[in-house]
Order: C-alpha cells, then structure tokens, then sequence
C-alpha cells in the first residue's frame, strides 16, 4: 500500500499535524466569525487572517508586568497554551489514531482546558486590580456551570460506545452510523452547543468584541497581559475554541476523520475537519449577530438548561438502549 | 503487626512524654511520635505489599473482654493514611507549636488522638473498636479548645462536635449491640461468621443504625454541622489529622461493617450510602465556593471529597449485589484511592493554612492577600495542594476522579434501576463538584496568595520555620505519586479492595506506570503527558524569544484613568464568590444587610455604607436550631415538675409505682 508507515511515526505526525491545524485554524475562524457578522452588519470587516497578524505582531513586542504581579502571570500563557495544546494532539480531530490516543480520555480533556481556565483565572487575580478579579470570578462561575454539561454530555456518548475514551468514541460512531440521529445524541448535541458559546466567550454569554469594562468577561480577566505574553493567551483561547469546534464536529458527525495508516487519509481527514469546522463557525456567528448578550444573572439559567439536557442525554441514553 | 504495636507504644510513650519538663517536652514528645508514625507506615505498607492477616488477642489490657486487634490490607489502608499524616503532624509541631500547643496537655492529647486513629482500623472486637473509636473522639474534642480556649467559637464548636460524634458513637453501639446479641461473641470474626444467619431485616436495621454513626463521622450531609464548625477552630495539625484521617475512618466503619462483616447486605444499602455521598458532595463543593475562612473552605471541601468517597463505596457495593464483582472492585478501588490521595493534598492544605494563620494572625481571606511574596514556600505548597484538589492531570486528585468515572461508567452496564440511580447520581456529583472546586480553590489561592495585602497582618507576614517546611513538603509527595505512577500505588489499594469479597478470576485494573483497564477500553498515562506538556512548552520558550531572555518590564496595572490602585479595590473573596451565590441563592440561604446612615443635614447624602454578608449553614439554622430549641423548651418545661417538696416528690414516685403495676399487669 503506497503511504503505509509504521504506526508511531504515522501517531506523530498525525498530532504534529493536529497541532498545527489547530494553531492556524483556530485564529482564522476567529476572525472568519468577525467576518461574517461583519458582512452581516453591512460592513467590510477586518480580513480573515486580522488574528494571526495580531499575534505576529505581539509577538515581537516588549513583555510588560503590572506592579503587584507574582510568578503566576508569567507563568499564566504558557499553561493555557501547553493544556490546550497537548489535548489538541491527543483528541480525535484529523485522525482516530493520535499520539497518546489511548490516553485521551474525556475526563483528561475537559481537565486539561478547566487547567487552563484556572490558569487564566489566577492570572487575572494576580495583578491585584478590580477588572482581574471581575473578569476571574465570571469566568470561573460560568466554567464551573459549563464544564459539568460538557462531562455529563460527552458521558452520554460514552455510555453509549462502552468507553470513554474519545478516539474509541468515535470509532465506535463510525461502525454505528444508526447512533448519529439517536435521541440521546440529539440532547447531548445541544447541551455541547451551549456549553461551547459558554466555553469560548461567545454571544449570548460574552461578547468577545467588547471592551467595555463592566460587560467583559474573558478581556477583563487577561486585561494585564501585553506583548508575547498576550499573544498567548490570545492563541491559547483561539485554540481552545477550534478544539472545541473540532470536539463537536467529530463526536457527532465524524465522516472523513481518518482510520488508516496513510497519508491520503490524513489528508482527507484534514480537510474534512476544516470543512465541518466552518460550517459550525458559520452557525455560530449567525447566532451571534441575531442574539444580544444575556444579563450575567441570566446566564446561569441558560447553563443549567445546557446541564439539564445532558443528565436528560445520559437518561434518554439508558432508556432507549 | 509485631511492628505496629512497637508504633503504637511509641505513641502512647509519647503521650507520656509530655509530662516531662518544658525544655525537653516538645523535642521528645515529637521525636517519639514521629517514630512511632513512621513504624505504624512500615507495618501498614507491609501488610499491603504482601496482603497478609495478623491477629493479636491479649485478655490483660482491658477487664473483662480483652483487647482483640487485628491488621488486614483494608485496616491497613486507612493505617497508612493516618500514620502518614501523623508522621508529618508531629514534625510540623516542632515548629507551629505556640504556648498552647506546647503544653502537657495539649502535646499528650495529640499523642493519644494520633495513637486512636492508629488503633481503630485494627480493632477487631466491639469492645476494642468502641473504645479506640472513643479515645479519638475525646481526644480530639479536646484538642478543639486548646489553641482559642477563651473564644467563644471554639467552645461551641467543641460542644457541637461532642454532642455529634456521641450521638453518633450510640448509633453505632446499638448496631452492634444488635449483631451481637444475636450472633455469638463480640470478636469481628465471630460476628464475620453469624451474619449469614442473621434474619436480613436484623441486619438491615443494624447496618442503617451503624451507617448513621459512621456517615456522621465522614461528614455525611445532613450529620456534617460539626465538621465545618471543628475543623476550623482546631490548631492546624489537629485539622489536618482530622481532616486527612479521622474523617475517612468514617468510611473505613461503612465498608468494614457493611461489605466485611455482613457481607454485602441489599443493593438499598447502597443506595442509602451512595445518596448520603452524592448530596454531600454537592452540599460541600458549593459551601466551599462561598467560605470566606480559609479553614472552612478546607472543612467543607473535606465533606466534598468524601461525599465522592461515599458515592465509590455505595457504586461498589450496589454493583456487587448485582453480581458485577469486577466493576464493583473498581468503584471501591478508586473510592479508596481517593481517601489516599485526599490525606496527602487535604493534609498538606491544613498544614499551609496553619502557616498562614500563624504568621498573619487571621484565617479570613478577605483580609489577606499577596503572600506568594512574602511567604513564596507556603502558597507553593497550598498551590500545589489545590492542584490536586481541583484534579489537575498528573497529580493525585486527578488519577483517582479518573478511575472513579471508570467504575461509574462501567456501572451503567448493569440494567437494574437501583443501580443506574446509584451510578447517574455518582456521575453528575462528581461532574458538578469537579467545576465548583475549582471555583473555591482558585477563590482561596487568588485571593489569599495572589494581589496585593489587604491587612497589616498579610503585609508584614512571614515564611514558615524549616519543620513546618518540611511537613508541608511530605504531605505534598503523595500528590505527585498518585498523579503520575498511580500504577504503582493502585495494587495495594486494591488488595484493601478485596477485603470481604468474593475472589475474582482477575484484576480489573491493569497494573503498569499509568492507569488502564482490564476489561474496558480505557486508559491514563499521566507521566507521558506530563512530559508532552514539558515538551510544548520547552518549544514555545525556543520559538518565541520575546518570553524566554528579556526580562519584563514593572508598569502599573490598568486603572481606568485611575492613578492610585490601592489594596482595597481588589476583588474580595466575598465578591469573587458572589455571582454563584446569587445563582445558588435557594440552597445557601445567604443573610444579606445593607445598613446606609445619612447626612444630618440631608438625607440624598450618605455618611457611612454598611454591607453585610453571612452564609451561615442552612442545614443548621433550620433543621438543627428547631431541634435545639425544643429540646430546650421540653426542658424548661420539665424544669416545673421540680418545686423542691418532698410531698410532690413521693406523689410521683407512687403514680409511677401504679402505673408500672398496671402495665404489668
């Protein structure tokens, strides 16, 4: 077979792969997502690619640290980008057999971007001013509505596939292509949908173009950051919603991941995820310019509907076995 | 065993020591504990390398009925925890020991606390268990006053612990009381022998009269109003050996008991068991998001963790009784994992804690902040044991909440609905809890380490002595070892696991560096991920060159246009916690006053704005108080019968004279 290779060097370069998808992809449907709500307001927009210029533009700037800071600020980025991108390189996005895929497991993902989220939190408390710790609290009480939606529905696929682990997940959906239009699928999908507009700082829950101090969320909390640093967590939260993006796209629909050793599979595998990866973004962005933002106070009701329906997936789920 | 008992003699030595005077006090009484921890540690890991029984009957030590105690891998277990803990306790002492702590009285009781909770996992009768299980209770009530013996707090909190924990231990004696009266002797392996004849409603009464003493001594919702009181007003050592040992002896009483000596029982047990750690659990982890007292927030993440305990056990036992023998040693292996884990990080918590009250004089995280500068060892240490806490891959809390879903999970293969109740609880417990710890430990690190001082006592703090350092420091190795070779821990625990079970053809775990699953597919591998995470970030230090060589810049922080940022407009850990305060309003019944003074002149202008806010127990304000109450009254009113004639005195007893006669005949 032309393209076959040994196993561990495919696994690499499958999650090298993955890994620099993510980098790129995540930033541009970032800035993809301003485009459209750009296009749909009756403006021009700034290009696709505004993010990654940004970033290669912080990169080269000075670091600067707020008075008060400790350790943690600087230490802050690289947690966030060093958790986010190992789960990239061990979830199922490109292919079922990444490197260290036996260990992606649900409760490693969601525990290694809640690693991140407390990063970002303590980083946000750590220069000691009122924005930081505004930014922190919210950020911290919607993550922790947020993330057990996002357990409890991927344990409703889990229970389904006998096994929690993801690649196995998805593996095991490619053999039962009947799952994909389950009930239980349906709930989990949606509460997953929630819990991503919650988890990226998405409209109705954040609005990631604001900078006006008493509405932010996600920019109060990294207000200290300046320079490399910034650019950091900039990428660190950019990739953190391609992963999820990505996450959502293969559990449920996880045509064209690749399951063999080649190249041409990888490549396919590739462009199916960019392909599903906009789609998601597209649907997300018309919901962002026809929603306003929620009243923080309300919020919570919106998560715990999300919550809800993912204990309903998981019931649904023994139910109809 | 022969080297447990040397342990436990070195304990009880020490007890003795403290008579000795003050020069020499501290140094031989801590000297002696700690050997005798550290024996107590080598017996205990013994006994669960090898998953050997030893059984020791001496008729002299106590009158009557003797001293029966006997070392098996799941007493050992819980020997290990306390042992190892205590070991780390009497070395901190050497160092946090103030006036108070270093008097004969306190040193011995701690002596005697460590030497009880060394002893009730090997008692092996009623009477040796009862009267270790006592000895620790009195103990440690009186450890409670010895550090604030004047403060009003630590009085009533002393009362509420010991009104508890003998509620509790009269629960317990009337279950066994049940079991032996109609079971042949009082040694476990006697009753171990009769349970089977037993008729199951006995045993299920005895087991539920058992399981109300036990769980109120693991904290157990609603039997928990005397943890978040206790833990806090103990010296730090003390809480920590609460926390980490005797709470988890709880536990210990549920497992031994209802899998060992009766035998698995019914899957409601388990049912009963599983919900007590479910709502629990939940209880805890949202108390713990609002605590504004360092120590509280550990006291309530306690009933946290061991509500998740309890949800393993009750997971286990319900899969047994299904017939499920393999996930049921999972569940039970992971529930036991975690009380290891959770003696390391919680232990270590206390310890910092004790650090920080010790050198700021307070224990309110509104009034402290910016240690990480002044005390870096100590907010590493309590960063690491929130690390855990908040089950960061790689390190133990981690490990153990991964193989606990692992059970969970694989629970939902069985199809009865007991069972599914049991394991759907168990999951959204422990997917909840998972978020809200996080919430308390970034609360009570970010606020208390991190920013700038808020009071004269956080800014002129200071590090703690090299033993304290030390102590923090072992209790902290644990998390790593669980975290990233839990493979290795996890054969013992097992073999704890299997106590009282049917033998199963093989193990369900697979035993290599990280954690795998026999039957399932599923699998951990925290050391290999560790490195790729080092990895990542040792590349994004070479690409990047902005962050690896030059030095950053000192600016102020953002002010809005503000020149002055001053301490006082920082987040609080009031204010950080209110928006889930306000989302869980219902359950926490917060007591909220706004008091505004105005201007005499004009009342649109204010003088002074005071707010304040409570989150006391709900639990306690309206389910115990009404009780207290009218017990209270019941009393008063009891108190008229009394009116000092000695007529009306002999007019009772005749009545009761009659009224006896009557019903008799």
């Amino acid at each position: 077979m032309i393209g076959s290779v040994s196993s561990i060097t495919y696994e690499s370069v499958a999650s090298v792969l993955q890994v620099l998808l993510i980098v790129v992809l995540g930033p541009l449907l970032v800035g993809f997502m301003a485009k459209v709500k750009a296009r749909a307001e009756g403006r021009i927009g700034a290009p696709v690619t505004q993010v990654l210029r940004d970033l290669r533009k912080l990169l080269t700037k000075e670091r600067l640290h707020a008075r008060h800071a400790s350790v943690v600020l600087a230490l802050a980025p690289l947690v966030i980008v060093g958790a986010t991108t190992v789960a990239v390189a061990i979830s199922p996005l490109v292919t079922t057999r990444p490197l260290l895929g036996q260990s992606a497991d649900i409760l490693v993902i969601v525990y290694l971007l809640l690693t991140g989220s407390v990063a970002s939190a303590l980083a946000g408390l750590d220069a000691g001013t009122a924005f930081g710790g505004m930014g922190s609290s919210r950020a911290m009480t919607i993550g922790a509505l947020s993330e057990p939606a996002l357990l409890v529905a991927v344990i409703a696929l889990s229970i389904q596939s006998g096994t929690s682990n993801l690649p196995g997940i998805v593996s095991a959906t490619m053999n039962h292509p009947d799952w994909v239009s389950g009930p239980s699928r349906l709930l989990a999908l949606v509460a997953l949908v929630i819990v991503v507009i919650a988890e990226t700082g998405r409209l109705p829950v954040d609005n990631p173009s604001t900078h006006l101090e008493l509405t932010m969320i996600h920019e109060a909390m990294v207000l200290e950051y300046a320079g490399p640093e910034l650019a950091l967590v900039t990428l660190g939260a950019a990739m953190r919603l391609g992963l999820l993006f990505a996450l959502i796209s293969n559990l449920f629909f996880p045509w064209g991941i690749a399951r063999n050793f080649s190249y041409v599979a990888l490549l396919v595998g590739s462009a199916a995820l960019v392909a599903k990866t906009i789609v998601i973004a597209l649907g997300i962005a018309l919901v962002e310019i026809r929603s306003a933002k929620l009243r923080l106070f309300r919020l919570p009701e919106l998560l715990a509907g999300g919550f809800v329906l993912s204990v309903l997936a998981v019931i649904t789920g023994l139910v109809t076995r | 065993m022969t080297l447990l008992l040397w342990g436990l003699a070195c304990c009880a030595l020490a007890a003795a020591a403290a008579s000795l005077p003050s020069t020499y006090r501290l140094g031989v009484t801590t000297t002696l504990g700690a050997v005798g921890c550290a024996l107590a540690l080598g017996a205990s890991l013994d006994t669960l390398l090898r998953g050997s029984v030893a059984t020791v009957h001496t008729a002299r030590l106590l009158p009557m009925f003797g001293l029966t105690l006997s070392l098996d891998p799941l007493g050992a277990l819980f020997v290990l925890a306390a042992a190892f803990v205590g070991f780390a306790c009497c070395i901190y002492c050497v160092g946090y020991a103030r006036d108070e702590m270093r008097s004969r009285s306190a040193l011995a009781l701690l002596m005697t606390f460590i030497f009880a909770l060394l002893a009730v996992p090997i008692a092996a009768s009623i009477v040796s268990f009862l009267f270790s299980w006592e000895l620790m209770a009195v103990s440690s009530m009186l450890l409670i006053l010895t550090d604030q013996r004047h403060s009003r707090d630590a009085r009533s909190a002393s009362l509420w612990y010991g009104v508890m924990t003998q509620l509790g231990a009269a629960s317990i004696l009337l279950g066994f009381l049940l079991l032996t009266t109609h079971g042949g002797g009082q040694s476990f392996a006697d009753l171990r022998h009769h349970a089977s004849m037993l008729s199951p409603t006995l045993r299920s009464f005895a087991f539920a009269l058992t399981l109300l003493g036990f769980a109120s001594k693991a904290g157990a919702v609603p039997l928990h109003v005397w943890l978040p009181k206790a833990h806090p007003e103990a010296p730090s050592p003390v809480s920590a050996l609460m926390s980490s040992a005797m709470v988890a002896l709880g536990v210990y009483g549920i497992i031994r008991v209802g899998v060992d000596l009766l035998g698995g029982g019914t899957v409601w047990w388990w049912v009963a068991v599983a919900s007590f750690g479910a709502v629990s659990a939940l209880y805890g982890a949202l108390h713990a998001t609002t605590a504004t007292d360092v120590k509280r927030l550990l006291a309530y993440s306690t009933i946290d963790i061991l509500g998740l305990v309890l949800v393993g056990v009750g997971a286990a036992g319900a899969l047994v009784d299904t017939g499920h023998l393999g996930v049921g040693e999972l569940a039970l292996t992971a529930a036991l994992l975690l009380v290891l884990a959770h003696a390391g990080f919680k232990g270590a918590l206390f310890l910092a804690a004790g650090s920080v009250e010790r050198s700021t004089g307070t224990r309110n995280l509104d009034r402290l902040g910016g240690l990480i500068h002044t005390m870096p060892f100590t907010a590493g240490m309590f960063a690491l044991g929130a690390c855990s806490i908040m089950a960061v891959p790689t390190l133990s809390g981690f490990s153990s909440e991964w193989l606990l879903l692992q059970g969970l999970l694989h629970g939902f293969r069985d199809q009865s609905t007991p069972t599914l109740i049991v394991m759907l609880a168990g999951v959204v417990a422990l997917a909840l809890t998972g978020g809200l710890t996080a919430v308390a430990f970034v609360k009570a690190f970010g606020i208390g380490f991190l920013g700038q001082a808020r009071s004269r006592g956080a800014l002129d703090s200071f590090d703690a002595p090299p033993t304290m350092k030390v102590a923090m420091a072992i209790l902290v190795v644990p998390s790593f070892v669980i975290g990233l070779v839990p493979g290795l821990v996890v054969p013992l625990v097992e073999r704890a696991a299997r106590v009282g079970q049917a033998p199963i053809p093989s193990s369900p775990v697979l035993h290599g560096i990280g954690l795998g699953l026999s039957h399932f597919r599923g699998a951990i591998e925290p050391t290999v991920l560790l490195v790729a995470f080092v990895v990542v970030i040792l590349l994004l230090l070479a690409f990047s060159r902005g962050l690896a060589n030059r030095k950053a810049r000192r600016v102020d922080a953002w002010g809005c246009g503000r020149d002055v940022q001053t301490s006082r407009m920082q987040y609080t850990a009031t204010s950080f916690a209110e928006p889930l305060q306000r989302v869980f309003s219902d359950v926490l019944r917060p007591q909220t006053d706004v008091e505004v003074t105005h201007v005499a002149e004009s009342r649109y202008y204010e003088q002074s704005l005071r707010y304040r806010n409570r989150v006391s127990d709900a639990l306690e304000q309206h389910g115990y108080r009404p009780l207290i109450d009218a017990t209270l009254s019941i009393g008063r009113a009891a108190r008229r019968l009394q009116n000092g004639s000695v007529h009306r005195y002999l007019a009772f007893g005749f009545v009761a004279l009659l009224v006896v006669l009557v019903v008799l005949a």
